[in-house]
C-alpha cells in the first residue's frame, strides 16, 4: 500500500509549521510517505464556488498523477490541509457518482495525456495517523507525555463535513483520542466544528473575526493551554487576529493555536524547530509541570 | 410436436368474448376486427364482442353459449385478471362449466391503455386472443380443495394491540395464546400517565383490560416467552414457544418482601435506566401478571429472597422450556421501539444530563414513575424553562424519513403536563404541527391558549456554550425560527427530545419466522395498503398496531379489532379453500435431489425420505411455479401452468405476429 503526500499550497508557505511537524512526526513513527511529484493547486474551496467544472479538473489532475504510483493498486493520497482534503475528496466522489461529471473531467484529463480510473483514496493526515499507524504505536512512541497540558481540539468545518469519512460530523473525537494518547487532557467543548470564519476574515472582517473570537473566547473560558487545529486556514484565523480581536471586543485574548501534529511532536520529544514551533506568533510552551 | 386438440373431454369448443370496456378498449382496439379474427381460430365455435362483458347481460352471453351451443372453453379478452377473473370464473361455474376451463386475455392494461397506434393495438389484441384460445384448449377441469381451520389463535405481543385482539377473539369463544416477551403485559401504553387528546389516565383505561385478559378463561397468557419457530399453514400452524425461566412460580403473591432483601442493584430498564431496581423485581406495582422475576444476570445467588418468601414461590432451579402449540390463526402485534437519540450527537443526549427522551419524561410525569409524578432536573430542582424538540429521528433522511405520526400530539400532551406541574415556560420546536384526528387540532388550540410557545424550525443543536450571562449554566437551543426568519438561541433548563417510532430491532427475524414481508425499514407489510391493511401475504397471519407502522392508540385498537374479526371469521367458517393452481410431483420422475426444497418461498415442499421423493403440501403451495421451473428432471407439473399450456400460449402469440 503506498501513501503519497499532497502538501497543497498552504503547507509550502503560510503553514510551513504544519508540513514540518507532520513529516517529522511521521518520520519518528517510521511511516514511509513520499511527496506527490509535480502536484498542482487543488483550487481550494474558492474555485469550487466560482467554476465547479474547472475546479474538478484542477483537482482531478492530482488524482490522476497519484494513481500512476499505484501500479494498479489503491493509492492513498494524504492531504493534511482541510480544504485540499475536501476538494480532492469531493472530486473523487463526484466523478464516481455523477456520470456526466466523470465524463467531462476524464475528457479534460485526456487532453493533457492523463487518465483517472478511481483508484485513489483521499485521506486526511488525522485519519492516517489514527487508522493506519494506530494509537498503540503513537502511545509507544511518546517520550515526553503532555501531562498537565489542557488541549482544545478544534476540527473546523471541512474535516468531517459534509463527508464524515472517519469521524462523526457533529462530535468528532479522533484528534481528542490522539492527543489523549499523547498524555494531554482534552476538553469536551462545543466549538469543535464551529466555523472559524474562513475567508470572511479577509473579506468581511467584522463577521469573520467574530466567528474566531467566539471560539477563542470559549477556549479561554475553559482554561486551555493550546487550541490544536487540523487546517491551515483555521490556524491562521485563530492565531493571527488575536490582537485586533482583543481591541474590537474589549477582551484580552491570548491563546496559543498550533497544529495537532505540533502538539504531537512535543510529546514525541521532537526538537521545537523540527516541528515549527518557532513559527508561531503566540508561543506554545510546555506547562511548567512538564518541564 | 405440440398437440392442440387433445383434451380430456374430446374436442374443445371455444367461445371468445371481446369486451369494449366502454371506450376504454373499443376506443383503441378494432373490436369487430378482433372478433372476426377470433372466429377464424381453430376450435373456436363462437366469438362475440360486447360493451361491458362484466355486466350481467355480458355474463349471460357466455352462459347462453355454454347452455345452447355446447361451449366448453371460454376466453374473455378484457381487463386484468386481477380485476375480473373471479367474476368470469363464477359466471362459467353458474352455467355448469368448470371455472378453470376459462382464460383471460388482458387487452386493456396491456394493450389499449399503453399502445398509441390503433392498428398496432388491434394486432396486439389479436395476438393475445390467439394465445389465450390455444392455451384454453388444453385447460383441464380442476377442483378447489378444502382445509379445516383450528379454533385456536396465537397473539404475539401483549401491548394494547395484542391485548385488544386477544380479548376480542377470546370473547368469541376461541382459545387464545397471548405471548409476551417482557415479564409483564401492557407494552408502551403501560408506561404512560395520560393519553392525548382527552388526557384520560392511561392506567385507568389499560389496567382493567390487562386484568381481564389475564383472567379470561379462553386466554392462556404466556409472559417471558418468545416464538422460536413456526411451521404449518393457514388453519394448522405449529408454533414452538420458548418460555424463559422466571425463577418465580405462579404462587407469588406480589407482596414484595423479596425485593426488600435483595442486595443486587441494577439500572431499571422499564424506566429507561433512569432509576434503579433490584435483581428480583417487577416492572411496576400493578404489573400483570403480578409475579416477581429474577434477572439472573444481575443475581448474586445469595438466595435471601428464598428465605423471606412465605409463599415459597422462588425457584432458582427453573430452566427455559420449549413448548409446542397448535393454532389455526396468528395475530402479530409486536409493536415498535423508540429512536435512540445518541445517533444525533448535536442534541447532546447522554452528554448533557438534563436532555431527556419523551419516554423518560412520560415516566417522570407518571405517579408510579421514578420521581412520583414530579418533573425534576438531574439536581432534583424543578425546571423553569423546558424545550421540546419535535421530529427527533423522524422526517430526516439521515435517520428515518417517515413521520412518526404520534410525536406532535404526545409533545403537546407533555407540554401541557410539564406546564401544569412546574409552571415552567415551555417551548415546542416543530417542523409542521401534524394534528389530524378527532379532537386533536382542538387540543393544539388549547395549548396555544395555555401560553405554550411554538417555534417553527428544526433545531440545529443543543449546547452548553453560553454567549451571554443569561445563558450561563443553561442548555441553549439553537434553531431557525422560520416564521420570522431569524436564528434563535433559547436558554432552557431541560430539553425533551420527542423521539420517533422505529420498527423493533428483530422485526426482520420475526418476519422470517412468520413468513411475512417487511418494508425495507422493517415495518410489517400489509397485503394491500388501503384495502387489506391488517392481512399479510401469508394466509392466516394478520398484523395489528405499530408493528405495521407508527400509529396512535385509537388506530391501534381499531386495527387490533379488525385483525381479530378477520381471524374469528376464518375460524368460524371452519375451512379454507385452496386455489387448485398448485404443483404435483411425478414420483416416477422425481430423483429426490431436493433442488425444489430450497427454491420454495412458502416452505411447501418436503422430502419423503422413505420413498426418496419430494412431497408438496397442497395447502401451503401458492402456485408460484418456481419449483416447476427449477426441477432438473421435469418432474413437477403445475396445474393451469403446464409446459404444454405455456408453449401453446407462446405459439399463439408467435402464430400471429
Amino acid at each position: 500500500m503506498s501513501f503519497l503526500y499532497y502538501p497543497g499550497c498552504a503547507l509550502k508557505s503560510s503553514s510551513k509549521g504544519y508540513e514540518e511537524s507532520l513529516l517529522a512526526v511521521l518520520g519518528q513513527l517510521n511511516f514511509p510517505i513520499q511527496e506527490l511529484p509535480d502536484w498542482s493547486c487543488c483550487g481550494a474551496t474558492t474555485y469550487m464556488g466560482i467554476d465547479e467544472k474547472k475546479a474538478f479538473a484542477l483537482a482531478a489532475r492530482n488524482l490522476a498523477l497519484a494513481e500512476q504510483f499505484g501500479a494498479g493498486e489503491t493509492v492513498h493520497l494524504v492531504a493534511p490541509c482541510a480544504a485540499c482534503y475536501l476538494v480532492l475528496l469531493k472530486t473523487q466522489k463526484y466523478m464516481a457518482e455523477y456520470e456526466s461529471i466523470g465524463r467531462t473531467i476524464s475528457a479534460a484529463l485526456n487532453a493533457v495525456g492523463l487518465k483517472y480510473e478511481g483508484r485513489v483514496r483521499v485521506r486526511h493526515a488525522l485519519d492516517v495517523i489514527i487508522h493506519d499507524i494506530g494509537l498503540g504505536e503513537v502511545r509507544a512512541a511518546v517520550r515526553r507525555p503532555l501531562e498537565g497540558m489542557k488541549v482544545a481540539c478544534y476540527y473546523g468545518c471541512q474535516v468531517a463535513r459534509p463527508f464524515a469519512e472517519f469521524d462523526d460530523q457533529h462530535r468528532p473525537r479522533s484528534m481528542d483520542d490522539l492527543l489523549r494518547a499523547c498524555g494531554a487532557e482534552t476538553v469536551d467543548w462545543p466549538a469543535k466544528v464551529t466555523c472559524c470564519g474562513a475567508m470572511l476574515t479577509g473579506t468581511i472582517e467584522q463577521v469573520g473575526q467574530r466567528r474566531s473570537y467566539m471560539i477563542l473566547h470559549e477556549a479561554k473560558r475553559r482554561g486551555v493551554d493550546v487550541v490544536a487545529t487540523a487546517c491551515p486556514l483555521c490556524q491562521f484565523n485563530l492565531e493571527c487576529f488575536q490582537g485586533p480581536m482583543s481591541r474590537r471586543y474589549g477582551d484580552e485574548v491570548k491563546v496559543p493555536v498550533g497544529y495537532f501534529t505540533q502538539v504531537m511532536g512535543m510529546a514525541l520529544g521532537l526538537d521545537d524547530r523540527r516541528i515549527g514551533l518557532d513559527r508561531l506568533f503566540i508561543p506554545l510552551w510546555r506547562p511548567v509541570a512538564m518541564v | 410436436m405440440i398437440r392442440t386438440n387433445q383434451t380430456p373431454d374430446g374436442q374443445p369448443k371455444i367461445g371468445v368474448y371481446i369486451c369494449h370496456c366502454g371506450m376504454n378498449i373499443a376506443g383503441q382496439v378494432g373490436v369487430e376486427e378482433v372478433t372476426a379474427f377470433a372466429s377464424s381460430l381453430p376450435n373456436v365455435v363462437v366469438a362475440r364482442h360486447y360493451k361491458f362483458m362484466c355486466s350481467d347481460p355480458g355474463q349471460e352471453l357466455i352462459q347462453a353459449d355454454i347452455a345452447e351451443r355446447g361451449v366448453n372453453r371460454v376466453v374473455v379478452a378484457s381487463c386484468s385478471p386481477l380485476l375480473h377473473e373471479a367474476t368470469f370464473r363464477q359466471a362459467c361455474a353458474a352455467a355448469g362449466l368448470n371455472p378453470f376451463c376459462f382464460q383471460m386475455a388482458n387487452i386493456r392494461e396491456q394493450v389499449s391503455w399503453v399502445t398509441a397506434d390503433k392498428d398496432h393495438a388491434t394486432s396486439k389484441a389479436k395476438a393475445l386472443v390467439a394465445a389465450a384460445a390455444r392455451r384454453v384448449a388444453l385447460h383441464q377441469p380442476l377442483e378447489r380443495r378444502r382445509v379445516a381451520v383450528r379454533r385456536e389463535t396465537l397473539v404475539v405481543g401483549a401491548g394494547i394491540a395484542g391485548i385488544e385482539a386477544a380479548l376480542r377473539i377470546a370473547d368469541s369463544g376461541k382459545k387464545v395464546y397471548l405471548v409476551e416477551r417482557d415479564s409483564s403485559i401492557g407494552g408502551h401504553m403501560a408506561k404512560f400517565d395520560k393519553t392525548f387528546p382527552t388526557l384520560d389516565c392511561a392506567a385507568c383505561i389499560l389496567t382493567p383490560k390487562m386484568v381481564r385478559v389475564a383472567r379470561h378463561p379462553n386466554v392462556e397468557l404466556v409472559t417471558l416467552a418468545e416464538v422460536d419457530e413456526v411451521s404449518g399453514y393457514v388453519g394448522n400452524f405449529t408454533v414452538k414457544l420458548r418460555r424463559r425461566a422466571r425463577y418465580v412460580t405462579g404462587a407469588c403473591t406480589g407482596c414484595g418482601q423479596c425485593e426488600e432483601v435483595c442486595p443486587c442493584v441494577q439500572p431499571n430498564q422499564f424506566e429507561m435506566g433512569r432509576s434503579q431496581r433490584k435483581a428480583i423485581y417487577r416492572n411496576f406495582p400493578q404489573a400483570v401478571p403480578n409475579w416477581f422475576v429474577i434477572d439472573y444476570g444481575a443475581c448474586s445467588g445469595c438466595r435471601l429472597c428464598e428465605d423471606v418468601c412465605e409463599a415459597g414461590a422462588i425457584d432458582h432451579e427453573q430452566e427455559d422450556e420449549v413448548e409446542e402449540i397448535q393454532v389455526g390463526t396468528i395475530v402479530l402485534a409486536t409493536g415498535f421501539k423508540t429512536f435512540d437519540p445518541r445517533i444525533l450527537p448535536q442534541y447532546g443526549y447522554g452528554r448533557y444530563e438534563n436532555v431527556y427522551t419523551s419516554l423518560e419524561v412520560e415516566r417522570m410525569v407518571n405517579a408510579s414513575g421514578p420521581t412520583g409524578g414530579q418533573v425534576l432536573l438531574a439536581d432534583g430542582s424543578e425546571p423553569k424553562s423546558v424545550a421540546i424538540i419535535h421530529c427527533v429521528g423522524s422526517r430526516d433522511k439521515k435517520t428515518n424519513p417517515w413521520c412518526s405520526k404520534v410525536c406532535c400530539m404526545y409533545s403537546l400532551k407533555l407540554a401541557h403536563l410539564v406546564k401544569q406541574r412546574t409552571g415552567a415556560e415551555v417551548y415546542n420546536f416543530y417542523i409542521d404541527m401534524r394534528t389530524p384526528g378527532k379532537g386533536y387540532e382542538e387540543f393544539y388550540d388549547r395549548l396555544l391558549e395555555e401560553g405554550v410557545q411554538f417555534v417553527r424550525g428544526r433545531v440545529a443543536d443543543i449546547t452548553d456554550w453560553p454567549m451571554t450571562e443569561a445563558e450561563e449554566g443553561k442548555l441553549v437551543v439553537r434553531a431557525e425560527d422560520s416564521l420570522i426568519g431569524v436564528t434563535r438561541r433559547i436558554p432552557v433548563d431541560m430539553v425533551i427530545l420527542s423521539v420517533g417510532l422505529e420498527p423493533q430491532l428483530d422485526a426482520h427475524q420475526m418476519r422470517k419466522k412468520f413468513n411475512i414481508s417487511c418494508s425495507s425499514e422493517g415495518w410489517f407489510l400489509e397485503r394491500h395498503p388501503k384495502l387489506a391493511p391488517v392481512a399479510t401475504f401469508t394466509d392466516g397471519v394478520w398484523i395489528a398496531g405499530a408493528c405495521q407502522g407508527p400509529k396512535d392508540i385509537p388506530e391501534t385498537v381499531a386495527q387490533a379489532g379488525a385483525a381479530a374479526s378477520e381471524a374469528i371469521a376464518l375460524m368460524d367458517k371452519g375451512h379454507v379453500e385452496i386455489e387448485p393452481n398448485t404443483v404435483e410431483i411425478d414420483e416416477e420422475k422425481c430423483s429426490g435431489c431436493k433442488t425444489c426444497l430450497g427454491m420454495c418461498p412458502y416452505h411447501a415442499i418436503s422430502r419423503d425420505d422413505q420413498k426418496g421423493v419430494a412431497v408438496v403440501n397442497q395447502a401451503m403451495c401458492k402456485g408460484c411455479g418456481t419449483c416447476a421451473a427449477a426441477c432438473p428432471s421435469g418432474a413437477i407439473r403445475q396445474h393451469l401452468f403446464t409446459d404444454e399450456e405455456i408453449y401453446q400460449e407462446i405459439e399463439g402469440v408467435l402464430s400471429y405476429v
